[in-house]
Order: structure tokens, then C-alpha cells, then sequence
């Protein structure tokens, strides 16, 4: 299914402004998405995984700015482009679904008044086209039509992600960028909104970014994984492979930190320490503090994304393996 | 020199069957008045019926998605809310019992409460050390001075893993991290020399990376200080990290409990067969989700006889539309459910006779 490049995003840097100087969030970040594919952004709290998001929508609002690099979509560089063209774009070919629905809905209007202003600012449809196509999209996301008419705090949490989503499918555009949409949850609700989300995706066809920390959650959904430290990415590859051989400690650490419901119960540890300060970053290898397998030479050298085999690893570990294999 | 070691000597079951309980809930119900409007009859009954026992040196779990009552369950223990009917003991005394400030002080500073939000639950303005320093003027009389006082609020700091004490002490919220922050909440709690921390999502606002730090910080607590916890959380594959019973709610009801390797490996709930599903576990295969994971959970309002989870469950069958199910003992010890299919009880064989 997946085929031509929907997304390319190159040597993407985007800084913060503060008083001491531009501190970087993103650090020549690329990423390919291809049509329908799902990929997966994860990462701690402060590794930059949903500023990159935020770059990629151009949301980013001062002190945020993209500082170099471009996002190509469909071919055109969002980074230069206008916010008017901005707007034909948005909605339509690409919409993001954010991380608090209960924040990101209009509390004062009904659901049905939110998807029509939506629609109004493309199209001028009918009141009847509107209330057509506002019917489908929630049947697709399962949710009785006559929640239309009800006002986000009437929904339950599970339901207004749902309301969310059907939003951001009212003209079926190629891209869904998704920030978290599942954390405010719990995990049956999760479970079940992210199947939902597979099933539309195959049956329409979007592509989906889908950022969040918790990694154990994309397994079975992505198509491909990007994980990101201290807003540089540090792993990118085949979602299986990653799972199955993770090539970077922090990977390794990050599948490591969950208890499973099977199999013997083992001590975990988790990663120890915290992600460092983007405006203080440690030498050579920004993990390298928290590293179970650090040498010598990470304390200096700043590793570079090396191929191994079929993902990309930003640990000296790997460097020059691409000449072995 | 700590408890632990001598305790150790002692079988822990022997200790468990000489006392009683630490804390222990009989028939314990919360409603709450819903609709608009003075004259509204409308009752949601957040919990129902629920009794349930706390060991002194146990960590126990409460699984349930948002709704089932769990957070209901840890405020009516923390006696935010009074109880609709039933009754709550604590070291074999009843919470009604107790009058004056003194007896709700020291059972205020035996049974402390963590919160799920260490954003909100620290105040900003203070510096770390005024929230535990506060709570031990309060409920530790025998510290004399503010040095033996500053001298216990760092002991308790570093007991969650934070060095060095008397450096963190000076610092403020914003200068945390979340688990930092949610470990000055495990703190604060120890500080006052708790015999049952209630815990209620504690790690759920955290990172999955450092969630498991704060889970083992629970299970040191328990080793060296000898605190029992009551987990409150919705993800059961972190209760069968730390815990040792595990209850799962749905709709005010318990519907299962048992310790915590018997219910994960032979669950006979169907919820709590759903839960463990939803897990996302990437270790297993996808399992292929069913139509009650759709579903949304029940508001529990004037509910009339019958099991809460029948309209989620493939089992259903007649007599879970008429008699609510009651905990059934079954095969392994102490492992319970109410359930008319998976758990067939008196009650159940009482209804079919009937239909």
C-alpha cells in the first residue's frame, strides 16, 4: 500500500529564543512519510517529539521557530509557506488531532456548530450537505449522530477524542498528525480508539504521525518508528525491527520500562535519570549520562544516525557497521 | 535494624491471622444526588456494597477504568466523602467512632492520601521543604525542634530516592521533574509515619520511562518502612507489578479479587479478561478485540438488579439480567468473582430456578 512520499522532511532545526540565546528543540530531524503509512514519534517528556509535530502543522508560535530546513508535503515547502495558504491546506489535506480534547474543543458550542465552522471556512455547502457529511463522519467513528447537539462536557473522554477525530475527517485529507490523542484515557478506552483509528486509516487511507511516550502502544499499529531523545532522533526504522532488536540503549531502555502481564515477573528499572536540559546539553552523546552502556569516547564524540542493517541508530556502538554489512 | 529484619523471623502469615485487619470496609456504599433541580431523586451509586480488607504490610491493587468508583472508594477511605451506608475500620475501630481533632489527626497522619497530579498537588510558591516541615509540626509531636524536624524531612526525601536530601529540600516545584515531584508526594506521606498510603494514580501523569522508579519506590516503602498501600489505577499490568491482591471494580462493584499472580493468570471475570487484553503488550500477539471493548461504562444511576457489565458481556445469559452477581469463592484460595456464568453461586441457581 504504502507508495509515494506524502511528507519529506528535511534537516528540520527548530529553536526556542530565550534571553541567553537560541536553545534547539529539533536538530536536523528527517522524516519520510509515505501515503497511508503509520509512523510512530516517541520519546520522554522534553525530547522534542511534539515540537517536531508542532513544526511539521506549522503551529509553532514565538519564542518556537523553525530555524533551517524544510516540510515538503505533496511536493510544497510548508515552512515558506503563508498562513493563507496555510489555511486551504489545513482541515483539508492534513488536520491534527491534539493531545486534550476537553482543551482543544470549544466548550461553549455543540459539536455539530465546531465541524460546520470547519467546513464553512473550504466549502460552501448547504445546511443539509453540512449536516450530512457531519452525520457520516461521526457514524464512522462510532458515535450516535445525535451527539451533534451535545456540548463537549457532555461526552465522555473516550467520546470526545472520538468527536476529535471525526473532525479531522470531515474531508478525508492524506494526513492525520495525532499528539497524544490517547493519554488522557485509560487503557480499555485506548485500546479501542486505537484499533478504531487502524480500521479508518485502512478503509480511507490517511497517513498518520501519532506521537506519544508510550511506546509499547504503537507496536502493533505502526509501520514505522522514529524515537527521539533530547530532540534529536536517535532510532528510525521498521516498527518490528525496532521492537524485536532495538540497535539504540535508549530504545532498549524505553521497551524495558513497562511491566508485562506475562511471562515471570522480573526487577525493572526503568531509564534512571532525567532527559537533559536542551539549553545545557551534556558532551559528546547527549544520552550518555543515562547509559547503561557507555565508553569513553561518548563522553567526547557526538555520534551520527549509522545504518544498521534496515533502521538508522545514533549510537558509536554501530558506527561503522555500515562497512561490515 | 529496620523492621524488615525483625519481622523476618516471624512467618507473615501468622502475623496476618493473629491481628486484624489494618483496614477493612464492610458493605460499603457512596451515592451521590445527580440531575438538576431540589426535588431530583436520581441517585449515581458511585460505590456499591464493597467490602474489602487491607493487611498491614500489603500492597493492594484497585483496577477499574475511569467511572468504575475507584477514586470514589480511596476519598471515602481518606473520609473526603461520608459513606451512604456501610462502615470503614481501621485497626478494628470505626471510622464513625472517632470524634474530636485529635482522633481525626492521627488518623489522618496513619492513612495519608498521594494524588495522581503532582503538578497541581504541590504549591508552586513554596519551597519543597515547607509542605513536609508543615506536616510534621502537625502530626509529629515527638520531634522538638525544627532540627530534629529538618533532620526527618531529609531522612524521608532520601527514602524515595531523592539526593541529596537536604539540596532538594531547598528547591522549588518548577525546578522537578514530574517523578520528582510525585516521589515529594510519596514524602510528604511518609513523613507523618503512615501505617496505609492510598495512592490514587499516582503514576499515571508520568512518562511510562520513570513510572516504574516511582512503582519501586512503593515497594521499598513497603519493605523498609512497613507501609501498606491501597494502588488505585487503571493499568493491571503495573498492579501485578507492585501488588499483592489486586480488586478489580466495574460500576461501583467489585467484581473480582484475588492475589494478584491467581486473578492475572486465571482471571473468570469477563472485565477483568477485558482489561487484560486491552494491555498493550508488545512482547504478545495482537488479540483480536471484541465488541464489549467498544462499549462505554456505565452510568451507574438507580440501577436496577441485575450484573453492571451485562451489556459489554459475550457471556450474558438470563439471570444476569435479574440478580446482581455477589463475590463467589472459587477454586484457588482467596480468589473471588461475581459472576453468574464463570462464578455460579447460590444466588445464581436461586434465579434460573425461577426463569
Amino acid at each position: 500500500m504504502p507508495s509515494s512520499t506524502l511528507l519529506e522532511v528535511r534537516d528540520l532545526r527548530v529553536v526556542y529564543d530565550s534571553p541567553r540565546g537560541p536553545v534547539e528543540a529539533c536538530s536536523a530531524v528527517n522524516l519520510d512519510v509515505r501515503d497511508g503509512e503509520f509512523v510512530g514519534v516517541v520519546g520522554e517528556s522534553g525530547c522534542g517529539k511534539s515540537t517536531l509535530l508542532f513544526a511539521i502543522a506549522q503551529l509553532l508560535s514565538p519564542p518556537a521557530r523553525v530555524a533551517e530546513g524544510t516540510v515538503g508535503f505533496h511536493g510544497r515547502n510548508l515552512v515558506t509557506m503563508t498562513e493563507k495558504e496555510l489555511n486551504a491546506l489545513r482541515w483539508k489535506d492534513y488536520s491534527v488531532v491534539m493531545q486534550s480534547a476537553m482543551n482543544a474543543l470549544n466548550p461553549v458550542t455543540s459539536i455539530g456548530a465546531q465541524f460546520k465552522d470547519a467546513i464553512a471556512a473550504h466549502e460552501s455547502w448547504s445546511r443539509q450537505q453540512i449536516q450530512e457529511r457531519s452525520v457520516e463522519v461521526m457514524r464512522l467513528v462510532g458515535i450516535d449522530p445525535i451527539h451533534l447537539r451535545s456540548f463537549p462536557h457532555q461526552l465522555s473522554g473516550g467520546m470526545r477524542q472520538r468527536a476529535m477525530i471525526a473532525m479531522a475527517l470531515l474531508f478525508t485529507p492524506d494526513l492525520i498528525i495525532m499528539d497524544e490523542p490517547t493519554s488522557a484515557l485509560d487503557v480499555v478506552a485506548q485500546r479501542s480508539l486505537m484499533v478504531q483509528i487502524k480500521e479508518l486509516q485502512q478503509l480511507l487511507g490517511f497517513a498518520v504521525i501519532f506521537v506519544t511516550h508510550d511506546m509499547s502502544l504503537v507496536s502493533h499499529f505502526s509501520d514505522r518508528l522514529l524515537v527521539m531523545y533530547a530532540g534529536q532522533v536517535v532510532e528510525a526504522g521498521p516498527t518490528r525491527t525496532v521492537f524485536d532488536s532495538p540497535s539504540h540503549p535508549y530504545s532498549e531502555g524505553l521497551l524495558n520500562a513497562f511491566p508485562s502481564i506475562r511471562g515471570p515477573k522480573v526487577p525493572l528499572t526503568g531509564i534512571p535519570g532525567a532527559p537533559p536540559n536542551l539549553a545545557d546539553l551534556p558532551s559528546g552523546c547527549r544520552f550518555h549520562p543515562r547509559c547503561p552502556k557507555v565508553m569513553d569516547r561518548c563522553h567526547t564524540e557526538a555520534p551520527e544516525l549509522y545504518p544498521v542493517g534496515e533502521v538508522l541508530s545514533r549510537c558509536l556502538l554501530h558506527q561503522g557497521s555500515e562497512a561490515a554489512s | 535494624m529496620s523492621p524488615t529484619t525483625e519481622n523476618a523471623a516471624v512467618p507473615e502469615a501468622a502475623v496476618a491471622a493473629a491481628k486484624p485487619p489494618l483496614l477493612e470496609t464492610v458493605h460499603l456504599s457512596r451515592h451521590f444526588r445527580v440531575g438538576g433541580g431540589l426535588l431530583s431523586r436520581a441517585h449515581l451509586h458511585a460505590v456499591d456494597d464493597v467490602s474489602m480488607t487491607i493487611r498491614e504490610r500489603e500492597i493492594v491493587a484497585l483496577v477499574g477504568e475511569s467511572g468504575s468508583g475507584k477514586s470514589t472508594m480511596a476519598r471515602l477511605l481518606a473520609q473526603v466523602y461520608k459513606p451512604t451506608s456501610g462502615e470503614i475500620r481501621f485497626q478494628g475501630r470505626s471510622l464513625a467512632d472517632l470524634h474530636g481533632r485529635r482522633d481525626q489527626l492521627r488518623y489522618r497522619s496513619d492513612v495519608p492520601m498521594v494524588f495522581q497530579d503532582p503538578f497541581a498537588s504541590l504549591n508552586p510558591v513554596y519551597k519543597v521543604a515547607h509542605g513536609i516541615m508543615r506536616g510534621l509540626k502537625l502530626h509529629r509531636p515527638d520531634l522538638k525542634d525544627a532540627e530534629q524536624r529538618h533532620a526527618e524531612a531529609v531522612r524521608v526525601v532520601e527514602a524515595v530516592g531523592l539526593r541529596p536530601g537536604a539540596e532538594i529540600l531547598e528547591r522549588y516545584p518548577y525546578e522537578m521533574s514530574g517523578g520528582q515531584r510525585q516521589r515529594i508526594g510519596f514524602a510528604q506521606a511518609l513523613a507523618y509515619r503512615p501505617k496505609l498510603i492510598l495512592a490514587d494514580e499516582p503514576v499515571s501523569m508520568l512518562d511510562v520511562s520513570i513510572r516504574i522508579g516511582l512503582l519501586n519506590v512503593m515497594a521499598q516503602l513497603r519493605e523498609k518502612e512497613g507501609v501498606s498501600f491501597l494502588y488505585i489505577t487503571h493499568d493491571i499490568a503495573s498492579a501485578r507489578y507492585v501488588s499483592d491482591r489486586v480488586m478489580v471494580m466495574y460500576g461501583g462493584h467489585v467484581v473480582e479479587s484475588g492475589p494478584t499472580e491467581t486473578v492475572l493468570a486465571d482471571p473468570q471475570h469477563p472485565y477483568t479478561q477485558l482489561l487484560l487484553e486491552a494491555v498493550p503488550d508488545p512482547r504478545a500477539p495482537l488479540t483480536v478485540t471484541t465488541e464489549a471493548a467498544r462499549a462505554e461504562p456505565p452510568a451507574v444511576i438507580d440501577p436496577k438488579p441485575g450484573c453492571r457489565f451485562r451489556a459489554r458481556c459475550p457471556l450474558a445469559v438470563d439471570a444476569c439480567d435479574q440478580v446482581t452477581p455477589v463475590l463467589q469463592p472459587l477454586a484457588a484460595p482467596d480468589h473471588q468473582a461475581a459472576c453468574h456464568v464463570n462464578a455460579p453461586g447460590p444466588s445464581a441457581s436461586a434465579a434460573s430456578a425461577v426463569s
